[in-house]
């Protein structure tokens, strides 16, 4: 059938099973909008107050529900808000497709009115950037850009589309999602990739089998779990895994929910921020398997010391992660689920009592101090952990409110954490907590944040209102850029500049005209009685914002400086 | 830190718009200096291949591989080893000839070099030479006392000597398309 770009891409869209988008209008995809006017019956599109917050929330939507999310913008300053949220979705791996239209092609090159070039802008922060210039290009590019967001390692891809393509005719057949790898560009990737006569997409049983033995050899051995568990959803192989060899699991800042947080093998994060426990059995171990994870500077500190005594093992879907931040002695390439089913099947039960016991003799938890007089975010963290459902999803952003929250709840599934860990973008928090909650309204959604990183988005406050998407903000409000604060504490010679942050605006006025509810707590009753009100708001649909007052001097602890071997801790 | 040597890395890529862009913003986000870079369509019009030459040590040379191994335009990459393979650029020289007897001077030096006399005028001659850098940089330097007007290089291209070619199926090369097999 014929019809124009615009409406193929609805209907593209809706060969994905896309129901939902978020997004920001503008001169050249007018005619997106004027499509998606006419699908909104079957495609709900969801304003933002500012496109960077339409990205986080594609993102949030994206990382909670496993499906891929989508994004559009218009072209210049649109498309170039957009950036903050595929580099974050980029550096975490989480499967967004970005759309932009771009000028007419007649205009394309000329500095038209907001015309800029985002395929380049994107290129180093996407899987795969296209511009199209061709409407009976449009579906095959789509369909090809559905399908890398969310094959192999996922990630972000931006589709740009010059405006006239949306207006211009084509041919469009539908073609259901599971046969697209039948034609067009993807049939040629699958041809090219499947050459091979390693007959891959299965991993390599010798690479397995070499695995099973050096575990049969191993005293000492202990798991990480990345990103890449929580991503793949391989959690319940992954927790069988870790059973069956009786390894202590530390958990990367991704890898969240890839072993319950309660779990009694699990020993908290590992790295700069990282529990005793994790930290020294990294030191001990005679063999580190770590499953989905890349190594960041913010685990392996000092590559050169990482797991010094250890035989490290790295099972992973990209291959190019292999060998980059760490030297292996084995890894093993493919999908976490196939790879743990593989090994689950070979591996025997093993008992590491001995170890275990050397490993959980040191805390996998901070012990901070309390204070009867003012609020610990420990305290906070607990109270919210004991009154909220078990199940709640948090988003939070990036700071020291950040670290706290991973420390101190413990997640149980992958997607229930939301965090910005490779690129550390605040104000990723409140975007992707609207993401979570349009993915998953039947869930209590928590967004953790600090006065810094909520100053930055907490335009979308309006968002959640007009929406009805209820969500719970918790500021940890110590009037001050806490993070970076404790570096200027620990490294800089307390030289506090630019890290003081007493100024407006109330968060609980902002909150009151967005539309919402909120209140100021600075102790324990007070705290209770602002989650029990916020609780009671969500079941109206109708977010609540609590100002949780803090001390400035809190620290997150323990800390080891980046660069250093992982148990020189500069704080305890 | 190990060693700091040209490399050459032969990359074989979809023959499409962008990809060239692609492959050099990596080099440069990557830090990495390009010394050569070389890139023309094959005997598939749809596949172009790419011989790069880089200031690198091992590690670094490795990490590059692999980033470009995964990326989606790529098909194949491989690093040449000097020993096993040929190395060809050509250069052009316009030299300064004012008489006859630096025409025939130059002229000879073409020839000793198995050169070529392209294109002549009253005031220059322009020669052109084939070789890896030993023997451009050779005749250069016999040329600069005449004195070089212009000077151009094609870039290094490289093959593989022998049998074997950069399409072999090798176990990494599966393990980078496993992220590319679209499921």
């Amino acid at each position: 059938m014929e019809m124009t770009g615009a409406k193929i891409l609805m209907e593209c869209l809706l060969e994905q099973g896309v129901d939902l988008v978020f997004g920001y209008p503008g001169g050249t995809i007018l005619n997106v909008y004027d499509e998606l006017y006419k699908y909104r019956d079957r495609i709900t599109h969801i304003l933002t107050a500012h496109e960077q917050g339409a990205s986080h929330a594609a993102d949030g939507y994206a990382r909670s529900t496993g499906k891929v999310g989508v994004c559009l913008a218009t072209s210049g300053p649109g498309a170039t808000n957009l950036t903050t949220g595929i580099g974050t979705a980029y550096m975490d791996s989480s499967p967004v497709v970005f759309i932009t239209c771009n000028v007419t092609q007649n205009l394309i090159g000329r500095d038209a009115f907001q015309e800029v070039d985002i395929t380049g802008i994107a290129m180093p922060i996407t899987k795969s950037t296209y511009l199209v210039r061709d409407v009976n290009s449009l579906a095959d590019i789509v369909r090809e850009a559905f399908a890398l967001a969310r094959s192999g390692r996922p990630g972000p891809v931006l589709i740009d589309i010059v405006k006239n393509v949306t207006a211009e005719k084509a041919e469009y057949e539908y073609l259901p999602r599971e046969k697209h790898t039948t034609s067009g560009r993807l049939a040629n990737l699958v041809r090219r990739a499947r050459t091979s006569s390693l007959k891959m997409p299965e991993p390599n049983q010798e690479d397995v089998n070499k695995l099973v033995d050096m575990i049969a050899e191993s005293k000492k051995p202990m798991l990480i779990c990345g990103g890449g568990v929580a991503r793949s959803r391989s959690h319940e192989e992954f927790r069988e895994f870790a059973r069956k060899i009786d390894a202590p699991v530390a958990i990367t800042l991704m890898g969240a929910g890839g072993i319950p947080g309660r779990d009694p093998l699990s020993t908290g994060m590992i790295g700069m921020h990282g529990s005793k426990a994790s930290n020294m059995a990294c030191d001990g171990c005679d063999l580190l398997i770590a499953v989905g994870c890349r190594f960041s500077d913010r685990v392996a500190l000092k590559p050169a010391t990482f797991a010094r005594q250890a035989k490290i093992v790295q099972i992973d879907i990209d291959r190019a992660e292999i060998n980059k931040n760490v030297e292996t002695d084995h890894h093993i390439i493919g999908n976490a689920k196939q790879v743990l089913e593989l090994l689950n099947r070979k591996v025997p039960q093993y008992d590491h009592s001995e170890w275990k016991k050397y490993v959980f003799s040191f805390p996998t938890e901070t012990a901070y101090d309390e204070n009867p007089n003012h609020l610990t975010p420990k305290q906070i963290l607990n109270t919210i952990a004991r009154m909220c459902p078990d199940d709640s999803i948090v988003a939070t952003d990036v700071g020291q409110h950040q670290m706290w929250a991973i420390q101190h709840f413990k997640f149980d599934y992958p997607g229930q954490l939301l965090t910005s860990g490779g690129f550390g973008a605040m104000g990723f928090g409140l975007g992707a907590a609207i993401g979570a909650k349009m993915g998953n309204p039947e869930k209590t959604v928590i967004h953790i944040t600090g006065d810094g990183s909520f100053r930055m988005n907490c335009n979308e406050l309006s968002t959640e209102e007009f929406y009805r998407a209820p969500i719970i903000t918790f500021i940890f409000n110590n009037h001050r850029l806490g993070m970076v604060r404790q570096w200027q504490e620990l490294t800089y010679d307390k030289r506090y500049y630019m890290t003081t942050t007493e100024r407006g605006p109330d968060f609980v006025k902002l909150a009151d005209a967005n539309g919402l509810k909120g209140s100021r707590v600075t102790n324990q009753e007070e705290l209770e009685a602002a989650i029990q009100a916020a609780l009671e708001e969500q079941e109206k649909g109708l977010g609540y914002v609590i100002d949780c007052t803090i001390e400035e001097g809190e620290l997150v602890r323990p800390m080891v400086n980046g660069g250093t071997h992982i148990t020189e801790f500069l704080v305890n | 830190m190990e060693e700091m040597k040209l490399r050459t890395l032969s990359v074989l890529v979809d023959n499409e718009a962008g990809v060239l862009s692609q492959i050099s913003r990596l080099f440069s986000r990557k830090g990495f200096n390009v010394e050569s870079l070389a890139v023309g369509a094959t005997d598939h019009p749809e596949i172009s291949r790419m011989t790069i030459e880089v200031m690198a040590n091992e590690n670094q040379t490795n990490l590059m591989c692999n980033q470009l191994a995964k990326m989606v335009p790529v098909h194949s990459v491989k690093l040449l080893v000097p020993s096993h393979s040929i190395r060809r650029e050509l250069v052009l020289y316009k030299v300064r000839a004012k008489n006859s007897e630096d025409k025939n001077e130059i002229i000879q030096i073409a020839n000793i070099f198995r050169g070529s006399i392209i294109d002549v005028s009253k005031e220059t001659l322009t020669l052109s030479v084939i070789g890896d850098e030993k023997k451009t940089d050779a005749v250069q330097e016999l040329l600069e006392g005449f004195g070089i007007v212009e000077l151009v290089r094609t870039g290094m291209i490289a093959l593989e000597r022998g049998k074997y070619t950069i399409d072999e199926d090798t176990k990494e090369k599966g393990e980078f398309n496993y992220g590319k097999d679209v499921l």
